[in-house]
């Protein structure tokens, strides 16, 4: 229910800015930053035992299209990724904070930045956007992925109210229910990059909607043990690997869908 | 100075200050804490010394809360660092870092005066320090022990304060451990004596 917007009879509006608060203490300008990101394609990152996995959704609008394009994955660091899904504007200037985070504690401290405090910097900028009615919140949500000899694998994703949170898998975008299911259902902990990678391929395949959105491309990219803990996307050996195994396994559903028929 | 030893970093300076004419005081101590397991040796001019210090433990402490952890050795030597080089115009002061974080063990960091950071095994610094690089060159091995290392860095400051003019009143000694911090001080008449006293 939209409850921003009153009627004629000039009720107060409380969605007009992020400065305003509703009666029932919702920001809508930040709900409705989030319901961009929801209109996005889906971008999911995974992290298993030796590394961080991301794949994207990414929607073909044309035949003219170039491939390998209008990536939605970006380095931040060397060892460190992000993926994106939103208004992807927003995600590429948030891409440029993250970096100058990134460089600027590298210069002051001398080591790589941990991914923790890397996505609490970044929320803290995206949250202060929410602050003010002179700026709209980013349309944009991201997960950042890295690999480090001493902490391990990390995955942490923020969304356009400026929270951050650590997880094992998550997903963003407009499928992002349907692949957390999918998600779920992995025993990631176990698994290596390797084997992860072709699982990714898999989920994004069974989240896109063939009705809705006809020909998509699939990006990915790893950061681990596998890499030498350097973020980079997936080389095209291991990708048509992935997305071979992908396309197989929704065949055997679709077959053994029609044998139960 | 500074040398590490298996577990533990062992820091130790005499504690001369002058003017231009005369000794301003014997009693300076010379070793600054700037965080639990990590301190700095200081020389050259004291007063800008401090400042970085100062500075220098303001930040350490603060980035040691955002992080959630103690800091890295090699952090608190970077801060030092910046300080020096953004500000080298003005500065005159060189410092050895050395502490124990969880992550590499014992370290040691010299930031000279331009700004250079370096990680070594072992370091001299100060005024009285050029008469005993060949003695800490020829007399250091990797490895010693505690004890090894404390009569180490003894004897050699005790062969710089014998030299310098400017050196010279008592030996603060400093070994740092995971376990803690433990001072060490021996006043001038107690320190080993050699053959030309």
């Amino acid at each position: 229910m939209r409850e921003g917007l009153k009627t004629q009879d000039g009720g107060i509006q409380y969605d007009l800015s992020a400065s305003t608060f509703s009666p029932d203490g919702r920001v809508f300008q930040v709900e409705y930053a989030m319901k961009a990101v929801e209109n996005s394609s889906t971008a999911i990152g995974i992290r298993c035992k030796d590394g961080v996995v991301f794949g994207v959704e990414k929607l073909v609008l044309s035949k003219l299209y170039e491939q390998g394009s209008n990536k939605r994955i970006f380095n931040v660091d060397r060892h460190v990724g992000m993926a994106v899904a939103g208004l992807l504007a927003d995600a590429r200037s948030l891409s440029e904070v993250a970096r100058e985070e990134a460089s600027n504690f590298r210069s002051n401290y001398g080591h790589n930045i941990p991914l923790k405090h890397l996505s609490e910097r970044v929320a803290m900028y995206v949250h202060a956007y929410t602050l003010y009615s002179a700026v709209r919140p980013f349309g944009c949500s991201f997960i950042l992925g890295s690999y480090d000899q001493d902490d391990g694998p990390q995955l942490y994703m923020v969304d356009p109210s400026g929270i951050s949170y650590g997880y094992w898998g998550c997903a963003i975008g407009k499928a992002k229910q349907a692949a957390k299911t999918e998600i779920e259902k992995l025993q990631m902990k176990d698994m290596t990059c390797r084997e992860l990678v072709k699982e990714v391929a898999k989920i994004i395949y069974i989240v896109h909607d063939e009705v809705k959105d006809k020909a998509f491309e699939l990006e990915l990219s790893w950061v681990g043990e596998v890499t030498n803990g350097k973020h980079e996307l997936v080389p095209k050996d291991v990708r048509e690997e992935a997305e071979k195994y992908a396309k197989d396994s929704l065949e055997e559903e679709d077959d053994s869908d029609e044998e139960n028929m | 100075m500074e040398r590490h030893y298996m577990d533990s970093k062992i820091k130790g300076v005499s504690t001369g200050v002058s003017n231009v004419n005369y000794v301003c005081s014997k009693t300076i101590n010379k070793l600054i804490q700037v965080h639990d397991r990590i301190f700095c040796c200081i020389a050259g001019s004291l007063a800008d010394a401090q400042a970085v210090t100062k500075t220098a433990k303001f930040q350490i402490s603060l980035h040691s809360i955002q992080m959630e952890s103690p800091p890295l050795v090699k952090a608190a030597a970077s801060v030092m660092k910046e300080l020096c080089y953004n500000n080298k115009e003005e500065l005159q002061a060189g410092f050895i870092t050395a502490g124990w974080d969880k992550k590499k063990g014992p370290q040691v960091y010299t930031v000279a005066l331009g700004g250079m950071l370096l990680s070594l095994p072992f370091t001299i610094g100060g005024s009285g320090s050029t008469y005993i690089y060949g003695y800490t060159d020829a007399k250091y091995k990797p490895d010693m022990s505690r004890e090894e290392c404390l009569q180490f860095a003894t004897n050699a400051l005790a062969l710089a304060m014998g030299r310098d003019n400017v050196s010279g009143g008592v030996a603060h000694l400093v070994v740092i451990t995971e376990g803690g911090v433990e001072h060490v001080v021996i006043p001038g008449d107690k320190l080993p004596k050699f053959h030309d006293e």
